[in-house]
């Protein structure tokens, strides 16, 4: 698990191996913390929801078929499921107003839904404009109009001391070169430059922007990338959305236990 | 003044029109409104976001167009029931004043409203004012709503607006029915440099209601009840500038309504809290704690205008609007700014009448009396 940020990398990694109770409100960060996760329905995403509805977040989770959020809702009832496409600039708002309905706010978003580009993989000369297109839309467009969308919230969270933290889900194709990975490449390479300037112009407002790599899961999007791959050398996404949680979780843990202190730190 | 006709939420020509405590006027461009302020000023603006109010759809019983535009709610929370006015078939080109009236309402009527479906739990005493109950949990509600609501359109404006058009950009719960359009002036970067020069920003959550209705009758009863929340870092701010003699700066007339709605239940304190404000600000009205407002530019005989008397005199709003028009500030939601300095001559005294209003306020006494009748 990589974190490609410059200032998370002094991130402590949690001593305890697993996380405290859910019922544990002084040790755990996530209790009534609110988080949404797009592509929530599979793979690390729908394993992040599992995750943190068992260490007491509230949690949201957006995804495109309706078919599989309700089966999500339905396995967790805990769980908002909301339906909507995050390459879709019409479905932003619809979305933002649907999961700030659903929990009253946010604190943590997880920009996690993401397109491979053409399947199978090809080299950049033989990728079609409208995939790299559509990988763009999915992968960095998403991402940014959404966080845009939900910054208000994010904003007024940090004032109140609850933490306000984006998570960018990356991958090793953002920093390395890899032929036939072009389009997804292409696109968290930018993601990953997006979270670290984010991250940067939004540190006075106390919003985080985070761009994590979880490594290599045996999820359907490496399936598809991959498909002879020895699944027994992947990584499985719960032990990497349990990885992911301990990050955001030492993010949470370092803010302000009440607003007395950031109002303080405003007025100098 | 002239319609600002295009949606564009910071244009680069954008004008404020400032007013100090003595009643001197001056012109400066919007984008130094952060010069405006002080080390030590409370910057507060509402940070609601708008929902897409309108709704068109059927009424079941006569099987006839219509729209409901959500005008109000009591609480922040709730999804289930909003008041509502409801139009007659027709779009927003036609203005409100105009717009055909829908079927006659009765209590049980259900509505088809795209996935929505709603009852008229009862009418408020108004043909076109009910108070509607949707069915369904609340994530189908949301839903609905995000799906098939669009935001209430404007007849001066050519083409329809996008939701992101009516959201600001530190829009977060989505509450409002219309923008709270003096929040367009802020964007992230003035939010850094207010931030560098000491100058602290707060939220509050309001949701604004219907702006107008197009009825003479229920445009007189605005604005309606409308339900706030004030988080405990903006009343931890306030209280400090309070007592550091910064002042506190209203970005428009829902924070003003809403912070002097506290105080003067509080005796000029603001603690933290969700209300509902219910008193309408005007001439004399007594201001114990917003010191300066930005707002758009209003017409006279606006409840917004209305409240801007509290800030400044009449002789003064008089000169105002002389200048308005003479250089031809813009108007509406995505119009040019106001920046109105509380008046710096003492209050006038209140009349037992004038306490009568603070006390239970003229609007929402007559709603009171609308909702008891219906």
């Amino acid at each position: 698990m990589n974190i490609h940020h410059k200032t998370v990398d002094s991130i402590p990694s949690p001593h305890r191996p697993r996380h405290a109770p859910a019922d544990d409100h002084l040790c755990n960060p996530f209790t009534d913390i609110r988080v949404a996760i797009t592509g929530g329905t599979s793979g690390l995403g729908l394993s992040l929801v599992r995750e943190l509805l068992d260490r007491g977040a509230k949690v949201a989770l957006v995804a495109r078929s309706r078919n599989r959020v309700e089966c999500v809702v339905q396995e967790l009832p805990a769980a908002h499921g909301i339906v909507g496409d995050v390459s879709r600039k019409e479905d932003i708002h619809p979305i933002t107003m649907q999961i700030l309905g659903a929990l009253g706010g946010l604190d943590v978003l997880i920009n996690n839904a993401s397109d491979l580009g053409p399947i199978p993989l090809q080299l950049l000369a033989d990728t079609e404009c409208e995939d790299i297109e559509r990988t763009l839309a999915t992968n960095l467009l998403g991402p940014f109009r959404l966080t845009k969308a939900m910054l208000g919230s994010l904003a007024a969270s940090a004032r109140e001391g609850r933490g306000a933290v984006v998570v960018n889900v990356s991958s090793d194709a953002a920093v390395h070169a890899y032929s036939r990975w072009g389009a997804y490449g292409a696109s968290k390479a930018a993601l990953l430059h997006l979270s670290r300037i984010w991250d940067e112009e939004l540190s006075l407002d106390g919003v985080r922007v985070l761009s994590i790599d979880p490594g290599d899961m045996d999820t359907p999007l490496h399936a598809a990338a991959v498909p002879d791959a020895d699944r027994s050398t992947l990584k499985r996404p719960e032990v990497a959305a349990r990885e992911l949680a301990d990050m955001v979780a030492a993010v949470l843990s370092r803010r302000t236990p009440d607003s007395d202190a950031i109002v303080q730190e405003a007025i100098g | 003044m002239i319609a600002a006709h295009l949606p564009i939420q910071r244009p680069s020509n954008a004008k404020v029109l400032i007013v100090d405590g003595q009643g001197n006027i001056e012109h400066r461009t919007r984008s130094e409104f952060a010069n405006l302020l002080r080390p030590g000023d409370v910057v507060v603006a509402n940070d609601a976001a708008t929902l897409p109010a309108s709704l068109s759809g059927q009424h079941s019983r006569t099987g006839r167009r219509i729209e409901v535009r959500l005008a109000g709610r009591d609480s922040l929370d709730g999804i289930r029931q909003f008041s509502a006015v409801v139009f007659g078939e027709g779009n927003f080109r036609t203005p409100t004043e105009n717009r055909s009236k829908p079927p006659e309402l009765k209590s049980g009527d259900r509505l088809e409203l795209g996935r929505l479906r709603g009852t008229v739990a009862r009418l408020l005493n108004h043909p076109r004012f009910i108070s509607l109950q949707f069915e369904g949990s609340p994530r189908e509600i949301w839903e609905g709503l995000a799906r098939h609501g669009r935001p209430i359109q404007y007849a001066h404006l050519p083409t329809p607006l996008a939701v992101w058009d009516t959201w600001t950009p530190i829009a977060g719960p989505p509450v409002a029915f219309e923008p709270p359009s003096a929040g367009f002036v802020l964007d992230w970067s003035m939010l850094a440099s207010m931030s560098a020069r000491k100058i602290r920003f707060g939220t509050i959550t309001h949701a604004a209601g219907l702006s107008s209705t197009g009825d003479p009758e229920l445009d007189a009863l605005l604005p309606f009840a409308e339900p706030y929340r004030i988080p405990r870092s903006t009343a931890l701010m306030i209280k400090h500038a309070q007592a550091s003699h910064g002042r506190i700066i209203a970005i428009g007339t829902t924070v003003a309504r809403a912070l002097e709605h506290t105080a003067a239940m509080f005796d000029g304190v603001v603690p933290l809290g969700e209300r509902l404000a219910t008193q309408r600000l005007g001439a004399s009205s007594r201001l114990r704690v917003v010191d300066a407002i930005l707002s758009g530019t209003h017409e006279r005989g606006t409840s917004h205008y209305e409240l801007l008397r509290a800030f400044v005199d009449d002789e003064t709003l008089g000169r105002i609007d002389h200048e308005l028009n003479a250089r031809d500030y813009r108007t509406h939601e995505f119009g040019d700014s106001v920046f109105l300095e509380r008046a710096a001559k003492p209050n006038p005294p209140r009349s037992p009448a004038c306490r009568s209003e603070n006390a239970l306020p003229h609007s929402h006494l007559l709603l009171e009396c609308l909702l008891a009748r219906g």
